[in-house]
């Protein structure tokens, strides 16, 4: 596949890797930031090709995994009512609420549908106008432009049974709070190169600064991640720590300005609540005044409700990079993609999900496998 | 660890923690599993269901018959390569194929929607008739039931078939053994996708078509060579990596593969890329994986590729003993992952 395959190459991915050997000369842990990037680096075993010296910690870019619980509950109880579509990306159906998930809800009778964009959402809406339509709009960056056009269209449009409970949360603030936390352990960052698409990489620059840190704009394809760490380790080595963007073939400095204007139109900064690691202070996004209306928190009337967690669960440490997957007590116990206990263990961006998927062999257990499979 | 132990669900009546029927529970994945397991397997406990076979292979009067039955209910009913028709027939074939028998007979029930048009049940029907005289099998009883308006899917066709076994090899997962090479008869994913673009809307510069094929063709030609097979699986719901997981778990040996030599068509490549998806999940109608003793690769290979259902036919990997019931893959990059079955549908990702 053109523009794809070039960027899995084996023989190109281990001369990356022999480089990172060649620069490192002491022990730096790094941090992806995104989802998307964890996913790739446990599929394609990318730490594994790492030195010893390097060591990759999984960031909090799964918006699946840090909604709160209680935004789940709120889907959950207005995906439930009669009159109601509820419309959400795949991945959000199978998020555990305090009691059940989305697909639970469906299988119940409720009317639970999988888009594939929130603007196929405000379709529903003008086609079944006596019904209540809500688009489950969670995400970070990435997502917001496309969920506030939803909004936008819908209000050019007149379209007024279509609403969305909105989870938007923000990379910089996130990257603050660890960063600032005693127990941070994290030296570089690769962002995430989707985000940056979006907001280009401007706002990471007084970050670097302030902490010290150096912050490289990464992909999501295997070599895209080697040269991201490659370049992350480099400024580690030279005690640089600038903001440098590996992912120029789609990030610019600038970003998507209009998509940027978009989403500061229709939505303004507010506090969010993070699954795992509690409330962070202007860290997402919520509806600006002017499309109040079309917040489904205030039109089913589920603002007021509150949740609280399970205890036993450590995703937010494990998604501040504190703490790997496997050093969960009830990890692959208590804890698996059929019954997870939080949200890193549902999606495949997850953390937990991907260690769980992608990680159960032991060394021990592989006898074989430095052989050819066949011959 | 004594506290974790007593999650395991093995209790014959525990069904995990999902008091109703979820989608998952018949999306070929782990959730099946548990309802198979937990619920189907020990209420009609005997050796034949035991085996977990496509279908079942009986001793009758002397002779060796296989038989198999499977419900259809995909939507869209009509999708590029074929409709609910050509898959009732082919996939009630091909499970019979898989058991190494020749499918002689078939039975179809249909569960019609009251309102539904009359003209696609007749080109439902056209495909059913036109498909079976292909694959010289006939159609001998049926049953037609209507529902209300509003109490079904349009139509739902169950298909039920036997075959004869006309040799001596005993076809089935625990048969197989470490060593055995593991042949893939063609590129994955492409029915997954077929449907799912014209289920969803999603267009593509041309349209993917299903594989959906009969498969009694390429398995009788490696039976009349003589190859020693030791198990076939059509690789339907839950794709290639669910059916080589139940072969590894059932024959408890560990099958190692290559991602480099899975064959994936590069439009499939493509949709995956977009929607997020997993190609070796994706369900497939006319591939299956055949593990043959390693002395009989090369000549099995030959058959195969001399059929134009099978003709991309590969070696991918080959059974290792350890660690047993797994399956492994070594990424393009060299390294070893482990494949797990997926605990539901695949769901597209949101970014």
């Amino acid at each position: 596949m053109k523009y794809v395959e070039e960027y899995r190459d084996p023989v190109a991915a281990q001369q990356y890797a022999e480089a990172i050997a060649r620069t490192v000369t002491r022990p730096w842990t790094l941090m992806e930031i995104c989802g998307g990037q964890t996913h790739s680096i446990v599929k394609y075993g990318i730490d594994e090709l790492l030195p010893k010296e390097v060591m990759l910690v999984h960031g909090p870019g799964c918006p699946v995994c840090v909604t709160p619980l209680e935004l789940i509950d709120k889907a959950l109880q207005i995906a439930a009512r009669a009159g109601v579509i509820f419309c959400s990306f795949g991945d959000m159906l199978r998020v555990p609420g305090s009691s059940g998930d989305l697909f639970s809800v469906k299988a119940a009778g409720g009317d639970v549908r999988i888009v594939y964009s929130p603007t196929d959402a405000v379709q529903i809406a003008v086609q079944n106008p006596d019904k209540q339509v809500v688009f489950f709009a969670v995400g970070f960056e990435t997502t917001a432009p496309a969920n506030a056009m939803s909004v936008f269209q819908a209000k050019q449009m007149g379209v007024t049974n279509y609403s969305v409970l909105v989870s938007h949360v923000l990379v910089p603030p996130a990257m603050e709070v660890i960063l600032g936390s005693p127990n941070n352990r994290v030296q570089g960052f690769l962002a995430a190169g989707h985000v940056c698409t979006v907001m280009g990489y401007e706002e990471y620059e007084p970050i670097a600064k302030t902490y010290k840190v150096p912050i490289v704009v990464t992909g999501f394809e295997p070599l895209d991640l080697l040269q991201g760490i490659y370049m992350c380790v480099a400024q580690l080595e030279e005690g640089r720590c600038e903001v440098e963007n590996q992912y120029a073939r789609s990030v610019r400095r600038q970003g998507n300005v209009p998509a940027q204007e978009l989403v500061a139109k229709v939505f303004r900064v507010v506090h969010r609540k993070w699954r795992g690691i509690g409330e962070i202070a202007q860290s997402g996004l919520g509806l600006a005044p002017a499309f109040a209306e079309f917040d489904a928190e205030t039109r089913f009337g589920v603002s007021a409700y509150k949740a609280e967690e399970d205890s036993e669960c450590i995703s937010g440490l494990v998604m501040q990079g504190a703490k790997k997957p496997q050093d969960c007590t009830a990890y692959g116990k208590r804890c698996t993609p059929d019954h997870p206990l939080g949200a890193p263990m549902v999606s495949s961006e997850g953390a937990c999900a991907a260690y769980y998927r992608y990680r159960r062999l032991r060394n021990d257990d592989l006898v074989n496998v430095g052989s050819k499979s066949h011959g | 660890m004594a506290e974790a132990k007593s999650f395991l669900l093995q209790c014959p009546t525990s069904l995990n923690d999902s008091e109703r029927v979820q989608l998952a529970h018949g999306g070929g994945g782990r959730r099946m599993h548990e309802l198979l397991e937990g619920l189907l397997l020990p209420s009609f406990n005997n050796q034949l269901l035991l085996e977990r076979h496509d279908g079942a292979t009986l001793n009758i009067a002397g002779a060796r018959l296989a038989f198999t039955t499977d419900s259809y209910v995909v939507k869209p009913l009509f999708f590029p390569g074929g409709d609910i028709g050509t898959l009732a027939i082919n996939g009630t074939i091909n499970d019979l194929a898989m058991c190494g028998a020749r499918p002689l007979y078939l039975s179809s029930a249909f569960i019609l929607e009251e309102g539904f048009p009359m003209e696609l049940l007749r080109r439902v029907v056209e495909s059913m008739r036109i498909t079976a005289a292909e694959a010289k099998v006939q159609l001998v009883t049926g049953d037609t039931k209507v529902v209300d308006k509003g109490k079904g899917d349009g139509i739902f066709v169950n298909t039920a078939g036997i075959g004869v076994v006309e040799h001596c090899l005993q076809i089935t997962p625990s048969a197989v053994r470490v060593g055995d090479g593991v042949l893939l008869s063609g590129d994955v994913g492409r029915h997954g996708i077929a449907v799912m673009a014209m289920r969803e809307g999603l267009s593509f510069e041309s349209a993917i078509e299903s594989d959906c094929a009969p498969l009694w063709g390429p398995v009788a030609a490696l039976l009349e060579a003589g190859i020693e097979i030791h198990c076939l699986r059509d690789l339907t719901r839950g794709g290639l990596s669910s059916g080589l997981i139940e072969i590894a778990e059932t024959a408890n040996v560990r099958i190692g593969i290559e991602e480099m030599l899975v064959p994936v068509q590069e439009d499939v490549a493509g949709a995956c890329e977009i929607l997020g998806l997993d190609p070796l999940y994706l369900a497939n109608e006319g591939r299956f994986v055949a593990f043959v003793p390693q002395h009989d690769v090369a000549r099995a290979l030959d058959i195969l590729s001399q059929h134009g259902v099978s003709s991309g036919a590969v070696q991918i990997g080959q059974v290792r003993e350890k660690p047993a019931g797994m399956v492994t893959m070594k990424s393009r990059l060299g390294t070893e992952r482990v494949l797990d079955m997926l605990s539901g549908e695949q769901l597209p990702r949101i970014c």
